[in-house]
């Protein structure tokens, strides 16, 4: 349990580092790109617990990530709601879509669960669109409140905010991984007939997983309104999300929850900076030819290649480079 | 809705439904027969608009342009499988996720590569037939629904001969079912496979033209065609055409009748909603294998 | 017919128009050995994957320990005290060998309560049984033929099972390695598992069975004592005459 005690270490000092930085960096915009980076974080993560862990593969990261967004709106709207309650109200709502979802195509295929994602995404889209209360497809301005005690502006405290959903997202993808939870979805990711043979309830467990990473979603969701001030769909359904939250797992590593972590921070970084420099546009084209040469080249992410760099110098010999000859000689 | 606009949803729904038969064709051949995990497919549609939408430039008629694509779509489509096949299928480690990844990824990047080369704006094409239309009875028929609907119908009927009809056709159908048996006969279950995809991607250059005459294009299209191109798919019963026909058919009138009666913006959700259904109540589709 | 391990009746599967079991009724009694061959295609993988579950039945019924489990998915028949192996190895490959024997041990024998260092222990000393102890930690995806096949009957045995399905575990291993898994095999059989083995090796099976079924077209052409069945006129039409 020494590693237990090491990461919590980490996650206190992270917590801390974000607390202070809030009373040390005079930029604004460190805050505005910061914010944004944690958030990617979340998405991340919450899609390598079912994705990366059990190997379905959720296409429509940003339905979940917008159920939680109109969640929070629809009730700052109607109750003027605290963050709060609208964080766990937007955790509780995805993670229904979640079970939704799953409990209607994870008996099937993984493609046909890929699919309905999709589906679901689009079928969110046009209610919202078509739901006047929440702004339509004109979209909706939101008042931010003042900043509380302790923090210089709103965003300081949403920064804030963020790193603590960060933290849990990231604390609880990694209990599931090391616990026999993650050896169970790993079995299902491996060979799905042969775990359940060998006792694994398949259906339950991948239930749970989709439930699980489609709530994390909605609550990286629930504080963005307030972020920025105003929303609309086509920002919120935006493409980007569900390529990101696909992509900066499967780039930094899904055999672990430090890969979707070393995914985002790296690539959201990457596009922070890209989108000021450069074009918003350039940095979606660079996160889809990434994707592509990693899905193809290295499929075992930067995790991967970083493991084999230790290995090639000789530390340890054997494991991972035959394991990438071995898995699944299924043809 | 009155009984007149029913019958002329309905009407305009068959003509709409034949046309989603012809963009769906591609993905019946691709996923249903041939287990390829192609997300891409309606990303290669949007191309194959564009295309049409390029050569129109220089004034060559649409259908004209997309019967010239084909070839340049097969070889395209032929490459892609070998690239698949070679870098997913022969190893096999993780095929579903990596697969399915893969494919997203290059429908991104046709769409965002369209957008850069384009723009976001949309366009159309020039043709003597579209912006006519023929009066039937009381009702109007547009040209620019009823070229789709013939050409859409003709290259469905053309497909489902061919692989019922011809020795290739047999092949593609045997890969689909029993891959050893196949290679005993002495075929080689890859060629024949990457022979399937090209004709496969080749309908994309067809139906995109089609695409394009239907309607203004844009880049982000692709993804509403998934909704739909795999609806059809689906419930068609992977890899049946005659079945594609029937599913475009259903998808087709479905849409057009809610179109009608509740308005243009809940239009997109239909066929995902369909899909749901499908997938929830008879995944193995309506003319199921 | 309470005594009975396994009672399979009148159990149907059709794939499309392809009948792959008709009406096959076998029963097993606690601590026996049964045999089934059959030529390839008669059905035999199917009737293994109807008893463990990775296929529902038809129609027909199966028992098990007096339960009907026709209708329960294969986990939960795991859990009851079936296990099995596949034809073609199938272990967990991005887990090692010690892991591959851990999931059956967290998932079936300490379902409610897992305990990470425990099943690690237990995994070692099943890993140990099997003779794979020096291979422990490494990825199931590196293991030779031989030891996938060890560890298939490690993994399966991880879970306790009073009947072990076994689905050709020797093919495709030498006449040395045969008899060293079929060592194993019967020493599992004296610790009180009933055990249903296909094989093609008929001197394995011959070895093995106490008692042989043999299959054809999805039918039982004949059941009876090894030497009995080995001269049975269908089945030496089966075997002699393809």
């Amino acid at each position: 349990m020494r590693g237990g005690n090491r990461f919590l270490a980490a996650a206190v000092l992270v917590l801390i580092a974000a607390l202070a930085l809030t009373h040390t960096v005079q930029n604004e915009y460190f805050f505005f790109a910061g914010y944004v980076v944690l958030q990617f974080v979340v998405l991340a993560t919450a899609w390598n617990i079912l994705g990366g862990y059990a190997g379905y593969v959720n296409f429509g990261s940003g339905a979940f990530f917008a159920v939680g967004a109109y969640t929070a709106v629809a009730l700052i709207k109607a109750l003027d709601a605290p963050l709060i309650v609208q964080v766990i109200a937007a955790f509780l709502l995805s993670g229904l879509l979640g079970f939704g979802v799953g409990a209607l195509t994870l008996r099937l295929r993984g493609i046909f669960f890929s699919i309905a994602t999709v589906a679901v995404a689009v079928i969110c889209e046009t209610a919202v669109i078509n739901w006047r209360f929440v702004g339509g497809s004109r979209g909706l301005a939101i008042l931010q409140p003042a900043a509380p005690l302790w923090f210089e502006s709103y965003t300081r405290f949403l920064f804030v905010v963020m790193a603590l959903i960060a933290i849990f997202s990231v604390a609880l993808a990694r209990y599931i991984q090391i616990s026999w939870i993650g050896r169970g979805l790993r079995a299902i990711r491996d060979d799905e007939d042969a775990a359940e043979c060998a006792g694994v309830p398949t259906l339950k467990l991948k239930l749970a997983a989709a439930t699980l990473s489609g709530a994390l979603m909605g609550a990286a969701g629930a504080p963005f309104p307030l972020y920025m001030s105003f929303i609309e769909p086509t920002s919120v359904f935006s493409l980007n999300y569900a390529v990101s939250a696909l992509a900066m797992p499967i780039i930094g590593g899904t055999s672990s929850w430090v890969g979707p972590v070393i995914g985002a921070v790296l690539l959201a970084s990457v596009q922070q900076i890209v989108t000021v420099t450069i074009s918003s546009e350039l940095n979606v084209l660079v996160v889809g030819v990434l994707l592509v040469a990693f899905v193809v080249a290295a499929p075992q992410g930067i995790l991967g290649l970083a493991e084999r760099l230790i290995r090639s110098r000789g530390v340890a010999r054997g494991a991972l480079g035959a394991r990438d000859n071995g898995i699944g000689d299924r043809s | 809705m009155t009984p007149e606009l029913l019958i002329e949803a309905v009407v305009a729904g068959i003509l709409l439904g034949s046309f989603y038969a012809a963009v769906s064709i591609g993905l019946s051949i691709a996923f249903g027969l041939l287990d390829v995990p192609h997300i891409a497919h309606p990303a290669f549609l949007v191309l194959g608009a564009y295309g049409a939408y390029l050569l129109g430039q220089h004034g060559l008629d649409p259908l004209l342009a997309g019967a010239a694509l084909t070839p340049l779509f097969f070889l395209g489509g032929v490459g892609v499988y070998r690239f698949y096949h070679a870098a997913f299928e022969r190893h096999g480690s993780d095929k579903g996720l990596r697969g399915l990844a893969f494919f997203f990824g290059v429908a991104f990047i046709v769409e965002v590569g369209l957008i850069r080369v384009f723009g976001v704006d949309q366009r159309m094409v020039e043709a003597p037939y579209i912006g006519k239309s023929l009066a039937l009875g009381s009702m109007r028929l547009p040209l620019r629904m009823l070229v789709p609907f013939a050409v859409a119908l003709a290259l469905t009927i053309a497909l489902s001969l061919y692989l019922s009809r011809t020795f290739a056709g047999r092949a593609i159908k045997a890969v689909a079912q029993d891959q050893t048996a196949l290679a005993l006969m002495g075929a080689d279950p890859v060629r024949v496979k990457q022979w399937a995809f090209g004709i496969a991607t080749a309908t994309c250059a067809v139906a995109g033209a089609l695409l394009i005459i239907l309607g203004p294009v844009e880049p982000g299209l692709g993804r509403l065609y998934i909704g739909r191109t795999f609806c059809v798919a689906v419930l068609a019963g992977l890899g049946s055409l005659p079945g594609t026909l029937a599913a475009g058919l259903i998808l087709g009138i479905a849409e057009s009748v809610v179109l009608t009666s509740f308005g243009a913006s809940w239009a997109p959700a239909v066929a995902f909603g369909i899909l749901l259904l499908v997938l929830a109540v008879r995944p193995a589709g309506l003319f199921g294998r | 017919m309470t005594s009975s391990v396994l009672a399979v009746r009148t159990v149907c599967k059709r794939f499309g128009g392809f009948a792959a079991l008709t009406d096959v009724s076998l029963t097993v009694g606690p601590g026996e050995r049964l045999g089934i061959i059959g030529p390839n295609g008669s059905g035999k993988t199917t009737l293994i994957n109807c008893i463990s579950g990775s296929l529902r039945a038809d129609a027909g019924s199966i028992d098990f320990n007096g339960i009907d489990i026709t209708r329960l998915p294969a986990h939960r028949r795991a859990r009851l005290g079936m296990a099995r192996s596949f034809q073609i190895p199938r272990p967990f490959f991005s887990m090692t060998a010690a892991e591959n024997v851990a999931v059956p041990i967290e998932y079936v024998r300490h379902r409610g309560a897992p305990h990470a260092a425990r099943a690690r222990r237990e995994a070692l000393a099943l890993l140990e049984q099997m003779g794979l102890a020096d291979k422990a930690d490494l990825p199931a995806g590196v293991l030779p033929q031989v030891d996938l096949r060890k560890l298939e009957l490690a993994r399966a045995m991880a879970a306790d099972p009073s009947l072990l399905l076994l689905d050709e575990v020797m093919a495709g291993l030498s006449s040395a390695e045969v008899d060293e898994v079929l060592d194993i095999v019967l020493a599992l059989n004296r610790q009180g598992v009933t055990i249903i083995m296909i094989e093609h090796i008929m001197r394995a099976i011959m070895r093995f069975s106490l008692r042989v079924v043999c299959l054809d077209a999805g039918r039982i052409v004949t059941e009876g004592a090894p030497a009995e069945v080995a001269e049975h006129p269908d089945v030496r039409r089966i075997y002699l005459g393809a």
